[in-house]
């Protein structure tokens, strides 16, 4: 009787009716610690991540806007980049390192946010394990082939 | 003698102060069904009222199977947080009058915690993150037989988060909990502050390395949801800053 004049109140329902004795399942809250739960982890980890974020985001800076003014802006800007160009500025240590710095620590600092993107929006445990696998690979790999570049670079290929 | 500016404020309040307002509220009753319905009600209310008391006078006059928490119902015990025109607020503290009464004002259960009924949510997972970091005074050696004294510095410094109602408004609307909900979230890491910064307290390390965490601290994303949504006005966001500084200043 009660339950009828509740129904009425809140409108129709589409779907299962449910009351006292039955009510709705109950939806577990996400942050409920249960047997389940994976123990805490002690480290350092992620103080090491967010450090590394803030440390390699300034020294980006310096690193990227160089490079932007140096590859389209400075003595005759974009039109002037060619094999040539490249290959002339690779001649350098200085260059070579500049450039390697810059990849590792562009792709690191790019990872490092993509995973905390993931960790924070990805819902499901298997989503974020494919996800971030995704990442990694692509991460290792770009890194992989550019310090590879930068080092076997040959000006004189043909 | 009354001038006649007087007279006329008295006429004006003498005639009805109230106005009518939409309240819409977001409705879950596990009994009836699994959908969540919002269900509009009319009511004539003083807009110097508060939401707290338009939820009164739709329980208690207009439909008595509204749920809602509430217990000191002035701002000190933190039970009625929700989520008032997409904003986490008190309800005792929310005036109808801020909050637009032209427009309906919608009302929901604050958002991250499992809904039971209406606007009640299972608050466990809330306090069992702040049971983790130790609010408790912890010190070693004898106990003085007098107070603990304390300089009013040291008492300054955590003056701050001593302020919290754990209402739970900040950490329901901080995104980062809203996903998996494995994150501390911003209550209890305000109320390991306040131990931290303690002087007469001995725990700060042990409470660090738990908020040193995966789900501690460093799922901070500094979005200041949690500072524009504290009732009691605690700069939340700078206290998790300060935890944050304080584990890496500790380290190197």
């Amino acid at each position: 009787m009660s339950s009828d004049t509740t129904s009425a109140t809140i409108g129709p329902v589409e779907g299962a009716q449910y009351d006292a004795d039955n009510p709705a399942p109950y939806i577990e809250a996400p942050r409920k610690r249960t047997g389940k739960t994976p123990r805490a982890t002690r480290g350092n980890f992620e103080m090491a991540a967010w450090l590394f974020m803030r440390l390699s985001g300034v020294v980006l800076v310096v690193l990227v806007l160089g490079h932007l003014l140096i590859q389209l802006f400075l003595d005759g800007g974009v039109s002037k980049i060619g094999f040539a160009f490249v290959a002339g500025r690779w001649a350098s240590p200085f260059w070579q390192v500049w450039d390697l710095l810059m990849l590792w620590l562009a792709m690191l600092h790019g990872a490092n946010g993509l995973r905390t993107v993931i960790n924070d929006y990805a819902e499901r445990a298997n989503t974020r394990l494919w996800l971030k696998g995704l990442l990694y690979t692509a991460t290792v790999f770009t890194i992989l082939l550019g310090t590879l570049v930068i080092f076997t670079f040959d000006p004189n290929i043909r | 003698m009354a001038t006649p500016v007087l007279d006329k404020v008295e006429a004006e309040s003498a005639a009805s102060p109230y106005i009518t307002v939409t309240m819409r509220i977001r409705r879950f009753n596990p009994e009836v069904s699994d959908a969540v319905v919002w269900e509009d009600f009319q009511i004539e209310i003083d807009p110097k009222e508060r939401v707290l008391d338009a939820l009164h006078k739709i329980k208690w006059d207009v439909d008595g199977t509204l749920t809602f928490r509430r217990s000191c119902a002035h701002g000190i015990c933190g039970s009625d947080a929700m989520r008032i025109n997409g904003k986490n607020r008190l309800a005792c503290k929310t005036l109808i009058k801020d909050i637009n009464p032209e427009k309906p004002i919608t009302v929901e259960a604050i958002k991250g915690l499992t809904v039971l009924k209406d606007l009640v949510v299972d608050m466990e997972p809330f306090f069992q993150a702040y049971r983790d970091v130790m609010p408790f005074l912890v010190t070693k050696g004898n106990e003085p037989t007098r107070e603990r004294l304390q300089t009013a510095e040291d008492r300054e410094r955590f003056d701050d988060t001593t302020k919290c109602i754990l209402c739970a408004a900040c950490t329901s609307s901080c995104p980062v909990f809203w996903n998996d909900g494995q994150y501390f979230g911003p209550a209890a890491i305000v109320n390991a502050h306040r131990f931290i910064f303690d002087s007469r307290d001995e725990a700060g390390e042990q409470r660090l390395e738990i908020l040193n965490d995966k789900d501690g601290v460093w799922r901070c994303r500094t979005t200041f949801n949690c500072t524009d949504a504290c009732p009691r006005g605690i700069e939340v966001t700078k206290a998790i800053q300060e935890v944050k500084r304080a584990l890496i200043t500790r380290r190197f």
